[in-house]
């Protein structure tokens, strides 16, 4: 997000809290090109693999009696193909790969953001902005597949009174095409936001450093409000990636189903 | 100078975008709170509606998340 460097003279904080979302190669200071390996590029990777380990280590006993490890991949699935059932319908587990994929990914790059020093994939739009697009366009094409033209009955809102009906459609039709830009902003914007803040007060931090009279009231209340937040955070992490699939079950749920 | 007035009216129109926020909290605790009503009249059926609650606490928040998408456009866009 913040593309250009904030120089060391320039009073006020001792970092820019925005600077921990400046994606820089892996290797070398050169420019970020389609195929450069940057930090994105290594927390993603690290994401698949967390993911992988804990599913294939998790799975691959099998025993009657779950060891802990199978019973948090069991856990994930149960949870997921429960929500996948009770919003979006039996018909629907047919996406349901799909959709437990978007919510391991999305959970796992939440929570590894979280760690010290790490870079969070997900504070991007770019990251989001993909998976919001696909999940739009997965439900556009099975809504036309499914129903053909009657998949535009979506936007005539037939139980409201025939004067009311072009107006509503209007909105209907806005409000569908919006659906992506809030579906990836929100999970961005949750995610950059709760990091931005933890960082503005870790800038209070090292007050003691520069004045021992008012680092002794900031120092120990900068350090209360970065645990404070950070426990938010956890809890934000989960909500959020709970919200996104949520709402591609909502989303899956009109295109199966689009009667008003 | 002239481009140092567009920077400041961005800047402006940036903070101004913060006021989104009480919008978006307000929907929030809004639906929150009346799920929390609801919820305490009857706590059977309270358990199956967390989907709803959520789905609805996503949607009042979208149209304060399009404030920060004015924010962001500008400082980075404009």
């Amino acid at each position: 997000m913040a593309t250009e460097a904030h120089g060391a003279g320039e009073p006020g904080l001792v970092f820019h809290p925005m600077d921990q979302f400046m994606v820089k190669p892996l290797f070398g200071d050169g420019a970020v090109g389609v195929f450069t390996l940057t930090n994105v590029t290594l927390w993603m990777a690290l994401t698949v693999l967390a993911i992988i380990a804990l599913l294939v280590m998790g799975t691959s006993r099998r025993a009657t009696i779950p060891t802990r490890t199978q019973s948090v991949a069991e856990l994930l699935y149960d949870f997921v193909r429960k929500m996948v059932e009770d919003v979006a319908g039996k018909d629907a587990l047919v996406f349901f790969p799909y959709i437990m994929t978007l919510f391991l990914f999305i959970l796992f790059a939440n929570f590894l953001g979280l760690l010290p020093m790490a870079f969070t994939t997900t504070s991007h739009i770019a990251v989001t902005a993909v998976m919001a697009v696909m999940v739009f366009l997965t439900v556009t094409i099975v809504g036309f597949v499914k129903h053909g033209v009657g998949f535009l009955g979506l936007f005539w809102v037939s139980s409201a009174p025939l004067a009311l009906r072009p107006v509503l459609a209007l909105i209907e039709v806005i409000s569908y095409f919006v659906r992506p830009v809030s579906h990836s902003i929100r999970l961005a914007g949750n995610m950059m936001a709760g990091h931005a803040v933890v960082k503005v007060f870790a800038a209070f931090a090292p007050m003691i450093l520069i004045s021992t009279g008012i680092g002794i009231v900031v120092t120990p209340l900068s350090i209360l409000a970065i645990s404070t937040i950070y426990a938010l955070e956890v809890l934000v992490a989960f909500i959020q990636a709970y919200v996104f699939t949520i709402l591609t079950c909502v989303y899956l749920k009109d295109a199966l189903h689009p009667s008003h | 100078m002239e481009g140092d007035i567009v920077q400041m009216g961005a800047y402006i129109g940036a903070g101004l975008a913060c006021m989104g926020m009480g919008g978006a909290a307000m929907g929030v605790g809004n639906v929150a709170g009346n799920f929390l009503a609801g919820a305490l009249r009857n706590p059977s059926a309270a358990a199956g509606q967390t989907a709803t609650l959520f789905i609805g606490i996503a949607f009042a928040e979208a149209l304060g998340i399009f404030s920060f998408l004015v924010a962001l456009l500008l400082m980075f866009a404009v």
